[in-house]
């Protein structure tokens, strides 16, 4: 008897079996910092895009108002509001991604569902990642070249839209095949399997369980094209244009406008004597702007995640 | 409707290549109508690729040779005249893991008349009564009827694996092919399944490739041991187990390897 229970705890009765030994404790010192060097790199990323927003906000509070979105710059852009840089910025945001969005979908789908594995398809893929990675100057340059100049656009809404397109393209399809790539291959041999073809498996199935990550990956482009100043510098943005106040659609497709970043680049740095709320009242508005697309497509996400067919 | 002296399926020389390996070694089969047929071997005998010849669904999977004849009902199925669509909507079949689609249970039953396009012109009360019938027939009915709405993927995986197969029989098809249908079961829902099967037959006939032994004794009524890539034996399941004509057959169910 009592040399099995000598076997069963060798340090005698009096010791707890279960108690924490120095070396557990460590372990639990060690757990609790890694737990709040992560929570503390989580903070960390947060405070920055709050001293940002609320700097911005603060600086810009005097001038922030309704007028001051509905109205044009005036007197050399020193007082006013950003009516026309806003209004453009929407147009090339939407006829931008009007262009890239269906274009980029579908050939993403095209890679994804139909192409198949070989020296051909990874040569495309390899050049849509290099591709999303050129800087935003040389676009502006292929632009200039390719629209403005060679396709006759000239400086223009068009011209500076394509450009736009073509940057954001290569993302919006690594993005949707990301997407698209999610979706199980259960999924898909469940549909052939009834018969279904290629297309009727995507439309079905496929496109509806992958709409939100395709959704989010279109937004984070609206906030490129958005923000983007070098490649509608050259290509169809410029520093002043009169436009009618309040007017909802004053620029042509040919026509050249102004547009928020470039507004923004323009008070700041090209003219002098302007008061310091101006520019950073710009900067919110086109924060705003942002983030109100972000909100309209995080409703449209939700709306057909709760669907799930269509 | 079933005969028990006609056959369903036919292959002569069927030979199939993944590249340059060859998977499958001159199989010559005739498996009857109306019955259970088992395919059992060890892992990499090709049973899985000889069932998946039978509706064509290995050319999804790349690159895929096929020489020799395959017949479903007398019906050469590799000549360029036969449409996949049709093919596969009277070749269903049943994947190791189930795999309802993420819509409801009464939207997966219907799926595939839906994706012919039979159900527009349906009335609602056509369409209930379709997937009452599917489901009566998979033993899911007395479960599932007050909760046809809710999503496929949200059953218990043995309802999940009956839908699946509930999901082929709006097609009418004439084959139902099972690749390891119970290996993500315990051994209640495998019971499940294999009464399902019985039930199934003689309406549709079905193939089923099986790791397990006493599943092939139990469902099948004929059984082939293939090894290899080569079809070494065919012969009604008893005779199989009790009395193997071939030594290499003996061996595999006395379990000296696989």
């Amino acid at each position: 008897m009592s040399s099995v229970e000598s076997k069963s705890n060798p340090k005698g009765s009096g010791v707890r079996r279960f108690a924490e030994s120095a070396g557990i404790r460590r372990k639990f010192r060690q757990e609790a910092m890694v737990k709040w060097l992560l929570a503390g790199a989580t903070g960390m990323m947060l405070v920055p895009l709050i001293l940002i927003i609320a700097y911005l906000v603060f600086k810009a509070l005097p001038i922030l108002s309704v007028g001051f979105l509905l109205d044009n710059p005036v007197k050399g852009m020193r007082e006013g509001g950003v009516w026309a840089p806003f209004v453009g910025t929407m147009y090339l945001i939407v006829i931008s991604l009007a262009i890239a969005a269906p274009i980029g979908v579908l050939a993403a789908v095209y890679l994804n569902e139909y192409a198949r594995e070989g020296w051909f398809t990874r040569i495309i893929n390899l050049a849509v990642i290099n591709l999303a990675g050129v800087p935003s100057i040389v676009h502006a340059l292929f632009g200039l070249g390719a629209f403005v100049l060679f396709a006759g656009l000239g400086r223009s809404v068009l011209a500076a839209s394509l450009t736009l397109a073509i940057m954001t393209l290569p993302v919006i399809i690594a993005s949707t095949k990301e997407a698209l790539a999610s979706v199980p291959m259960s999924f898909r041999q469940a549909c052939w399997n009834v018969g279904a073809t290629r297309w009727q498996t995507i439309r079905h199935i496929v496109l509806p369980n992958s709409i939100s990550g395709i959704l989010t990956g279109i937004i984070l482009q609206v906030s490129r094209a958005a923000g983007e100043t070098a490649p509608i510098m050259f290509t169809g943005a410029v520093f002043f244009k009169k436009v009618q106040q309040g007017d909802m659609f004053p620029y042509g497709l040919l026509d050249q406008c102004m547009a928020l970043s470039m507004h923004l680049f323009t008070i700041s740095t090209q003219v002098p004597g302007v008061p310091m709320e101006l520019p950073y009242g710009t900067a919110v508005v086109l924060l705003a702007t942002v983030l109100l697309v972000n909100i309209c497509s995080i409703v449209l996400r939700v709306y057909l995640r709760s669907r799930k067919k269509w | 409707m079933s005969n028990p002296d006609t056959y369903c399926i036919k292959t002569t020389g069927l030979n199939l290549w993944y590249g340059d390996f060859q998977a499958l070694k001159d199989i010559n089969l005739k498996i009857r109508q109306g019955i259970i047929t088992s395919l059992i071997g060890p892992s990499g005998c090709g049973k899985t690729t000889l069932l998946r010849c039978f509706n064509r669904i290995n050319e999804r999977y790349g690159n895929v040779k096929t020489t020799g004849s395959t017949l479903i009902l007398d019906e050469d199925i590799y000549t360029p005249e036969v449409s996949l669509i049709e093919l596969r909507k009277s070749v269903g079949m049943v994947f190791q893991r189930p795999n309802p689609l993420p819509i409801s249970v009464y939207e997966n039953v219907l799926f595939g008349l839906k994706i012919h396009g039979a159900t527009e012109s349906q009335e609602k009360s056509t369409r209930d009564e379709i997937v009452e019938k599917a489901l009566r027939e998979v033993f899911l009915w007395n479960e599932l009827k007050d909760k046809l709405h809710r999503r496929a993927t949200d059953l218990q995986l043995d309802q999940q694996q009956k839908l699946c197969i509930a999901r082929l029989l709006p097609l009418k098809p004439e084959v139902i092919l099972m690749d390891e249908p119970c290996s993500a079961l315990d051994s209640e829902a495998t019971r499940g399944i294999e009464e399902l099967m019985l039930g199934l037959i003689p309406k549709y006939t079905i193939v089923i490739v099986t790791h397990n032994m006493a599943q092939a004794r139990r469902v099948s009524h004929e059984c082939i041991f293939m090894l290899m890539g080569e079809l070494i034996e065919h012969s009604p399941t008893d005779q199989l187990f009790l009395t193997p004509r071939d030594e290499r057959t003996a061996d595999y169910i006395e379990g000296r390897y696989g």
